[in-house]
C-alpha cells in the first residue's frame, strides 16, 4: 500500500504574528517557515505504518511556491521515499487544496492519505474532509491512535465527548491530533541521503483544477487586547463579582 | 433574504448548546428563515427542544437507523439533499462541526468558512487565523451557497422564545455509503469537562509546588463543574501530564469562566487564554502579568484563597 501525505509548509509555530500596518496581510517576509506540526505528525505515521510493513511507500506532497524544495527535502530527510511538488505562486484556499491532492490521488491511487488536522497558518481544518469527500472514501479525522487490520483502519478520533472509534474501510482520508505521535528527529546522514530521492515537480496549472478560491479576505488585524481588570480584596468579594456577571 | 439551515449536534437526545449559539450567529445574518435540521435516529426529542428556541422557523427531522451517531460521511450526503434550498448551511465549530460541514462544502462544490467569530453581514465575516494572533474578515460571494462554522466562544446561546416552531419530517433520498462503522464511545475516563470545550476552566501553574498539591486545584474545578488546565511551568516541572497544558505550544482555550491560579502568565500562556470570557487571576505576587489581563485579580496566598473559595461556593 502507498501512503500520500500532505505536507504544508508554514509560518514556524514559534514565530509571533505581526499583522501588516496596512491590514493587507500578516509579515512574512523573512520568518522562518516550517513544516506544519500536524503535517509533520501525519508523516510519522506513515512512516511507522511502513516500518510496521503495513505501507510499501511513502509520498510526500506539497502544493507551494518553487522554492519550497528545502521542504520537501526535510520531509524526504524524515524518511518518505519520494516527494511531489505541485507548483504555483498563489495561496490556495481548502477546496482548492483538496481539489489538487485529488488529482494526485487519481494518479497514484494511494491506500490511504493522511494529513494534519488543520494548518497552523489559516486554522481551516477543512482540506482533509474536502478531500474525502471529492474522493468518496471515508474520513477519520482527528485521529490519536490509527490500527490496520486488513483492508479495515479503526481509528480512534479526539472528539469533545472523549474518544470516538471509528472502522474505516480502505482507502480513506485520516487527519492527525497532537496526540497520536511524536515525529522524529531527523539524522544528518538521512540529509544526505534525501537529497538523491526522486522528486516530482508538477505546475499547479497544467493538472487542470477547477478554482474553489470563492472567499476573499479584504481585512487583516491584530486580535483585541483585553484590558486590566479590577481587583477584588478577597474569595468574598471575587464569588460576588462573579455572581454580578452571571458566571455562577 | 437568506434561507439558513442550521445543523444540530446532539448526543444522547439531548440538543447541544452549541446549536443554540450557531443561532445566534445566523439570527444576525439578517435570514427571512431559519430551519433546523436533527438527523437521528430518533429525533423527536432533540427536535422538540430545538423547536422551542427563540426565531427558530421550522424545525425538520431526518429519521434514519444510520444517523444514529454522527457520521461525517453518512451525514453529509443527506446535508447536501436538504441544502437545496438555503442560501446558508451552518454547523458548529465543534468536533462534530469541523468533521461534518468541509464535507459537505466540497460535496455542494463550495468553500468554507471556517470559525466565525463575528457577522458583519449576510455574507461578510471575521475569523480567527494563526491561533488568533490574527483576525481577518472573510468576504463570500453572494450568488453562491454559504457553508460556514461558528465558534462557540463567540456567540452566545439563544434561549426559548415565546412560540414553538413546527416540526416536520423531511424526506430526504440520498445514498448512503457503508465505509465508516461507528464502534464504540469511550466518554472519558475522566469525569471532568474537556478542557478543550468546557465552558469553565481552573488552571494551576508552578506556584503549585507539586503534584500533590494540585489538588487543590482539582477540588475547586470540581465544585464548579470546570476542566482542569495547566502552565507550561506546572507541565515541565512534573506536576501534570502535558495534554492539561494551556497556551501557545498547549490547547488554546475559549471558556466562558478561566481561573488561572499560581501563574504569573507568560505570554505563551495568554496567547492560549486570551479568548476566554473572564479570566480571573489568583496569584501572591501583585506585579505578575496575569493581572493586566485579567477581568478580575486577587492577590495573596492560594493555598488559602482557594479553599475559601470553594467554601463560598
Amino acid at each position: 500500500m502507498k501512503i500520500l501525505v500532505a505536507y504544508k509548509r508554514v509560518v514556524d509555530y514559534n514565530v509571533r504574528i505581526q499583522v501588516k500596518p496596512d491590514g493587507s496581510g500578516v509579515v512574512t517576509d523573512g520568518v522562518k517557515l516550517s513544516p506544519n506540526p500536524f503535517d509533520d505528525i501525519a508523516l510519522e505515521e506513515a512512516l511507522r505504518l511502513r516500518e510496521k510493513g503495513v505501507a510499501t511507500e511513502v509520498i510526500v506532497a506539497t502544493i507551494a511556491p518553487a522554492d519550497a524544495q528545502a521542504h520537501l527535502r526535510n520531509g524526504l530527510a524524515m524518511g518518505a521515499n519520494r516527494a511531489i511538488h505541485v507548483t504555483t505562486d498563489r495561496p490556495l484556499q481548502p477546496l482548492t487544496a483538496a481539489r489538487t491532492l485529488l488529482k494526485l490521488v487519481e494518479k497514484e491511487q494511494p491506500g490511504l492519505v493522511i494529513l494534519g488536522k488543520q494548518a497552523i497558518d489559516d486554522d481551516c481544518s477543512q482540506t482533509g474532509q474536502m478531500l474525502a469527500a471529492l474522493w468518496g472514501k471515508a474520513q477519520a479525522t482527528s485521529a490519536s491512535k490509527v490500527e490496520v487490520n486488513g483492508n479495515v483502519l479503526r481509528v480512534t478520533r479526539e472528539v469533545d465527548a472523549g474518544l470516538e472509534v471509528l472502522d474505516v474501510d480502505l482507502p480513506a482520508v485520516v487527519t492527525t491530533d497532537l496526540r497520536l505521535n511524536e515525529p522524529r528527529f531527523i539524522k544528518l546522514p538521512d540529509i544526505m541521503k534525501a537529497k538523491s530521492k526522486p522528486m516530482e515537480t508538477i505546475a499547479l496549472d497544467t493538472l487542470g483544477v477547477e478554482s474553489g478560491d470563492h472567499l476573499k479576505t479584504t481585512q487583516y488585524a491584530p486580535p483585541a487586547k483585553r484590558s486590566k481588570g479590577v481587583m477584588v480584596k478577597d474569595a468574598a468579594e471575587l464569588v460576588a463579582a462573579l455572581k454580578s456577571k452571571g458566571l455562577l | 433574504m437568506s434561507k439558513i439551515l442550521i445543523i444540530a449536534e446532539h448526543a444522547n437526545g439531548q440538543l447541544n448548546p452549541s446549536t443554540a449559539k450557531c443561532l445566534t450567529a445566523a439570527k444576525q445574518m439578517g435570514a427571512s428563515a431559519i430551519d433546523i435540521a436533527v438527523f437521528a435516529a430518533e429525533p423527536a426529542g432533540v427536535a422538540a427542544e430545538a423547536a422551542k428556541l427563540d426565531g427558530v422557523s421550522r424545525v425538520l427531522t431526518v429519521a434514519n437507523a444510520a444517523n444514529a451517531n454522527a457520521l461525517a460521511a453518512v451525514l453529509a450526503p443527506q446535508v447536501v439533499a436538504l441544502a437545496a434550498n438555503y442560501t446558508h448551511v451552518l454547523g458548529p465549530s465543534t468536533t462534530f462541526g469541523k468533521d461534518l460541514l468541509p464535507r459537505v462544502a466540497a460535496l455542494l462544490g463550495e468553500a468554507q468558512v471556517s470559525d466565525i467569530m463575528k457577522v458583519l453581514g449576510s455574507h461578510s465575516f471575521q475569523r480567527p487565523i494563526y491561533a488568533g494572533n490574527a483576525i481577518i474578515t472573510v468576504e463570500a460571494p453572494k450568488e453562491r451557497k454559504l457553508v460556514a462554522t461558528v465558534r462557540n466562544a463567540s456567540f452566545a446561546a439563544t434561549g426559548n422564545g415565546a412560540t414553538t416552531a413546527p416540526i416536520e419530517a423531511a424526506a430526504v433520498s440520498a445514498e448512503l455509503p457503508a465505509h465508516t462503522r461507528f464502534v464504540e464511545l469511550q466518554a472519558g475516563a475522566k469525569d471532568r469537562p474537556d478542557l478543550q470545550t468546557a465552558s469553565r476552566v481552573v488552571s494551576g501553574g508552578r506556584a503549585l509546588g507539586s503534584a500533590e498539591n494540585f489538588s487543590v486545584i482539582y477540588a475547586l474545578a470540581d465544585k464548579l463543574g470546570a476542566g482542569v488546565g495547566a502552565s507550561r511551568a506546572a507541565v515541565d516541572a512534573g506536576y501534570v501530564p502535558s495534554d492539561m497544558q494551556v497556551g501557545q505550544t498547549g490547547k488554546i482555550i475559549a471558556p466562558e469562566l478561566y481561573i488561572a491560579i499560581g501563574i504569573s502568565g507568560a505570554i505563551q500562556h495568554l496567547t492560549g487564554i486570551k479568548d476566554a470570557g473572564t479570566i480571573v487571576a489568583i496569584n501572591k505576587d501583585a506585579e505578575a502579568p496575569i493581572f493586566e489581563v485579567a477581568d478580575l485579580g486577587l492577590v495573596g496566598d492560594l493555598f488559602k484563597l482557594v479553599p475559601e473559595l470553594q467554601a463560598l461556593l
